[in-house]
């Protein structure tokens, strides 16, 4: 279908789109970063905005900054250079993998990973990732600058904490040094497709075992969620998994979640994914 | 002997597709014409309900609006759209108006309309028209659309027709046999989805009008227009500029084509439609949608004496152009490629409250291959063989075509010895096989099945005569005229309508080995009623077996005019003339005349036979004799997670045998995307409607197509049996993928499930589908 009419604007520094925002107050305003999941929602005429500012020409809310112990990523960097990112790459390369993960090519060169972030699909495979590492994110409010960690940010169904007047700047993704290794784990139908269950996996191993996990879910609630149950069981299993220990641990993996019925899937169904999955993840992040 | 390359056999690259690719090109939406209007449709909220009232006033006031219709403001002149295929003398063709006037039947029917002066502002104003509907029960499932007390869609009730078919003595061939395979399948409704959106154009000077439309048939939809809307056939003109794909999907005579003419005639000025991709998923008519009982009765050791078919066809809401047809298609191969003593076919039409079925990718035929090749697997199970061998013992012979089948078919020509053992040996198929066993050994998560598709198809639509017998209402001839410009170029003017098959290069590698010129000096022509005026279209892989025929034929007929002009040009006989390269040449001498200057000698007319009219061109009109039988084997291989229900082809093997070809790259092209679109509906597609009859997969995030990155690579080979039927001994390549691989990939699926004791997962076979039948045979 087509987009009912909207006003447009296209600030061209972050102050800019503030002053427009906060003049915005009581309007239907939404922030257009690569709209790749707004515009379809236009489009269907699920959203009907009275105005669209556009961040797309906003070179301070682009680009990788390599900053001490974490890594920050611009809001409005596209996929595509985060996935081409050597910093990612090198500091951060869960980052990288979903990234390399989300949609196709065409998306990911338009799609952004602050977009992701704020649009915050549970499907989508970004916000399982900012649990996973940690990441706090940095927001422009009226009051100035504030960071909100990955565990505050993301709300609920499509909504997180930014507020009406705010603009999400980036993330910092911190640094886990040495010893961990990464995996994103994507179960969906087509290439192009959501996940129907996504696992991200970080694991620390030492001496052969594993000395720490992070796992967070994609598409098991109306939120990303963290399997903290798997993370506790993860400690002490070794890397090898001689005697299914792994299996055990990764068995409570929809422990405490509510996933979606859809057309791809019914919520027993990705319990049972996200326990399969889960161990694949962890043992792929392991080796 | 020809000195130069044979242009025949070529893998030459596409003419048209610079064009089709950079979409620099007259798509129906790229059109913009002075003063154009845009119309949007209101479309039905409701499956099935009265419209109570209908208020169009608030939106005539809304910006840009330029005119509001409901379906009571075209009251008769709209007409009722056709249904060109009464199959049966006591069919129910129910009254369909292009919008609805009293009653709503689907989801999706159009109700009203806004044109404004820009599409925004059309579709803006749609917001404003009021209707209120008193909702009446959807009907959904053709089995309680069809017992005693369902809702009736129609007034006449939900049975629009009953055919029945049959050969040979069934009730002997199933009385005391030994085996008797019983199965039902079922063909889950898909969506065409053609990359190009549907558009119409419609414009008047106030008397005769031009309708661009994306169609596949530019020369039917003239005819159904002027007998829809009453306008005289020699006042439209329709051209069907580049079309992008079909799939049978533009088969059809749509009531945004008859609106958007009415409208343009209401309102005297252009008016465009474009459909959006939501709209087209609603509204497109729909493919499959069949429940198949298929019953085969065999002997101890696995030979076929018959075949029983019992098919519900799901006709949607209403019939539209061949949707009672379709199934009648598939009627002359649920036999297959296999040899048994009787078969007797029925099949039920079924009104629902979803949108119309018609004409999709191989049309009845992948369904009936389905059903045949899913149960010919049964069959090999139950009597403990390999599915390869079972068809061994059941498929005609090589040496024994001509074959009159039980399907009342003549099959002029096959060989499925040749293409099944290349097929094997290509795919490594006993390797295959042991590394199967050690996995089902193993106990290997990852299990491994082989999947066998040995199908046949008819193409070539059609003997006029045959379908007049299926009561079909119209011929299925072809018609090419070549026209020699005086500079020696040529035109080719074609009733065939291309949409993405490549017909342009095609009919130019023809016409370059007949009348001996340069590819390059060939042009095609096509798609538009006033400078092609005979055709009977694209669809059913008739373009070459028919349409290629006539550009032949009509080759032919020019050469012989040459000829003549010729012999008066180098004084000589006729016969002592012969044609090569290009030129006629005095038999054992140097003397020649070339096409190009016999072509500017006639044009100029100064010295031409006595009584020779001063011109070469010529037309054909060609009407096949026989249906064209392409066949193959194809192999699948898949690998199925039984951890998580995925399914993976590992590789696929297609052995085609389509007789002779004219280009090998357009065949690969037309292979790989049937194969692909075959896999789509076993793995992949389906159309959903919830209880109250909405349509679930309006967009691409929920109607799931596969695209290259989900798909393996595929191995292609060809066996060449030429088609006795025509003088080129081609037989159609448009359908053959779609209809193999479907079965392919299901045999394989379950081949790999049955250490699990699974026979069948419904279509498309979703990994949660798959999961879910591994749960019940193992607890």
């Amino acid at each position: 279908m087509i987009p009912a009419s909207f006003e447009y604007v296209r600030p061209s520094t972050v102050e800019e789109a503030a002053q427009i925002l906060r003049n915005a107050a009581g309007d239907d305003v939404k922030l257009l970063a690569g709209g790749q999941s707004l515009l379809p929602l236009l489009r269907l005429r699920l959203a009907y905005p009275a105005a669209l500012i556009d961040l797309g020409r906003i070179d301070e809310l682009r680009g990788v900054r390599d900053e001490a112990d974490h890594v920050f990523i611009a809001a409005m960097t596209t996929h595509d250079e985060v996935v081409k990112s050597a910093v990612v790459q090198e500091q951060c390369p869960l980052v990288a993998l979903a990234t390399a993960q989300v949609a196709d090519p065409a998306v990911r060169h338009r799609g952004t990973f602050g977009g992701s972030m704020a649009h915050a699909d549970p499907a989508g495979d970004l916000p399982a990732v900012a649990l996973a590492l940690d990441m706090e994110f940095t927001i422009l409010s009226a009051e100035g600058t504030r960071t909100l960690p990955a565990s505050e940010f993301f709300v609920d169904y499509l909504e997180t904490a930014l507020g009406p007047g705010e603009i999400l700047l980036g993330a910092k993704v911190p640094k886990l040094g040495a010893g961990w290794g990464f995996h994103y784990e994507k179960f969906h139908r087509t290439a192009q497709a959501w996940a129907i269950v996504g696992v991200a996996a970080a694991v620390k191993r030492e001496n052969g075992t594993i000395s720490e996990g992070r796992v967070a879910l994609t598409n098991m609630g109306s939120t990303p969620v963290r399997a903290f149950s798997v993370e506790r069981r993860l400690p002490g299993v070794p890397v090898a998994d001689g005697n299914g220990e792994l299996r055990e641990a990764a068995s409570t993996a929809a422990n405490d979640t509510e996933p979606p019925t859809d057309l791809h899937a019914r919520p027993d169904y990705r319990r049972h994914l996200a326990v399969v999955l889960t161990e694949r993840a962890v043992r792929k992040a392991a080796a | 002997m020809s000195t130069t390359e044979a242009e025949i056999g070529r893998a030459r690259r596409r003419k048209e597709d610079a064009r089709l690719i950079t979409g620099r090109t007259q798509w129906t939406d790229n059109i913009q014409l002075p003063g154009m209007l845009h119309v949007a449709f209101l479309r039905s909220p409701m499956a099935h309900a009265r419209i109570i009232r209908v208020d169009v006033s608030a939106a005539k006031g809304q910006p840009g609006v330029v005119a509001v219709f409901s379906g009571q403001d075209f009251g008769d002149e709209q007409g009722s759209l056709p249904c060109a295929w009464p199959v049966t003398e006591d069919i129910v063709i129910p009254d369909h108006p292009p919008m609805a006037t009293s009653t709503v039947r689907y989801v999706g029917e159009a109700v009203a309309c806004v044109i404004a002066t820009d599409r925004y502002k059309a579709a803006d104003a749609l917001d404003a028209i009021e209707i209120d509907y008193e909702p009446l029960p959807a009907v959904l499932d053709m089995n309680e659309a069809l017992a005693e007390g369902a809702t009736p869609v129609h007034e006449g009730g939900n049975k629009s027709f009953t055919w029945k078919f049959g050969t040979g003595d069934a009730e002997a061939a199933f009385r005391d046999a030994p085996v008797v395979i019983e199965r039902t399948y079922v063909q889950q409704r898909l969506i065409p989805s053609a990359m190009e959106p549907r558009a119409v154009v419609a414009q008047t000077d106030g008397d005769s009008f031009i309708v661009h439309s994306a169609t596949q048939i530019p020369h039917i939809l003239r005819v159904m227009l002027a007998a829809t809307t009453g306008i005289p056939e020699h006042k439209i003109r329709v051209i069907a500029p580049d079309v992008g794909g079909g799939f049978g999907s533009k088969l059809q005579v749509t009531a945004e084509e008859v609106l958007t003419l009415l409208i343009s005639k209401r309102l005297g000025r252009p008016v465009k439609w474009t459909e959006s991709r939501s709209e087209g998923n609603l509204t497109v008519h729909h493919g499959r949608d069949q429940i198949q009982r298929i019953s085969l009765a065999a002997s101890a050791d696995g030979v076929l004496r018959g075949v029983k078919v019992d098919l519900l066809a799901d006709m949607g809401a209403y019939l539209m152009l061949v949707t009672p047809g379709i199934p009648l298609l598939g009627a002359f191969m649920y036999t297959g490629v296999y040899k048994m003593d009787a078969y007797d076919f029925t099949c039920t039409g079924v009104f629902t409250t979803k949108m119309p079925t018609d004409a999709y990718r191989g049309a009845g035929r992948p369904e009936a291959t389905y059903a045949i090749e899913r149960a010919m697997d049964e069959l090999a199970h139950e009597i403990g063989v390999d599915p390869l061998e079972i068809r061994r013992r059941n498929w005609i012979k090589h040496e024994e075509f001509p074959y009159a089948t039980a399907g009342g078919l003549t099959y002029d020509s096959g060989n499925y010895e040749a293409a099944t053992d290349r097929a094997m040996a290509l795919f490594g198929y006993d390797k295959l096989r042991a590394e199967q066993a050690d996995r089902r050994d193993r106990n290997d998560p990852v299990q491994l099945g082989i999947g066998v598709s040995t199908y046949t198809e008819m193409c070539g639509l059609a003997p006029s005569r045959v379908l007049g017998s299926l009561r079909y209402a119209a011929g299925g001839w072809e018609h090419a005229t070549i026209r020699m410009l005086p500079t020696g170029k040529v035109e080719v003017v074609t009733g065939t309508s291309p949409h993405g098959q490549g017909h342009e290069t095609a009919w130019s590698q023809i016409v370059a080995d007949s009348l001996g010129v340069p590819f390059d000096d060939v042009a095609v022509l096509h798609g538009d009623t006033a400078s092609s005026p005979r055709g009977m279209d694209t669809y059913g892989s008739r373009s070459l077996v028919v349409g290629g025929i006539a550009v032949l034929q009509a080759c032919e007929k020019v050469k012989e005019n040459a000829k003549q002009v010729a012999a008066h040009l180098l004084e000589c006989a006729p016969e002592d003339l012969e044609f090569t390269d290009g030129a006629f040449r005095v038999r054992g001498t140097e003397a020649a005349k070339t096409i190009q200057e016999i072509a500017l000698a006639t044009f100029a007319a100064h010295d031409l036979p006595e009584g020779f009219e001063p011109q070469l061109d010529a037309g054909s009109t060609f009407d096949p004799e026989a249906f064209s039988f392409p066949h193959g084997t194809h192999l699948c291989a898949i690998e199925v997670d039984t951890e998580t229900g995925e399914s993976k082809i590992r590789s696929y093997v297609a052995v085609d045998d389509i007789g002779n070809v004219i280009n090998p790259l357009i065949v690969e092209g037309q292979v790989h995307g049937g194969i692909a679109q075959g896999i789509a509906q076993a793995l992949y597609e389906e159309a959903v409607y919830d209880s109250d009859g909405n349509l679930l997969t309006t967009t691409m995030a929920d109607y799931l197509i596969p695209s290259a990155a989900d798909l393996p690579d595929f191995t292609t080979a060809r066996t060449v049996t030429p088609a006795t039927s025509n003088p080129l001994g081609v037989k159609g390549v448009g359908e053959a993928g779609t209809i193999a691989s479907t079965p392919a990939v299901v045999n394989a699926l379950v081949d790999a499930l049955s250490p699990y004791g699974i026979r069948d997962v419904a279509m498309p076979c979703t990994p949660e589908r798959v999961w879910r039948a591994i749960q019940g045979g193992t607890s």
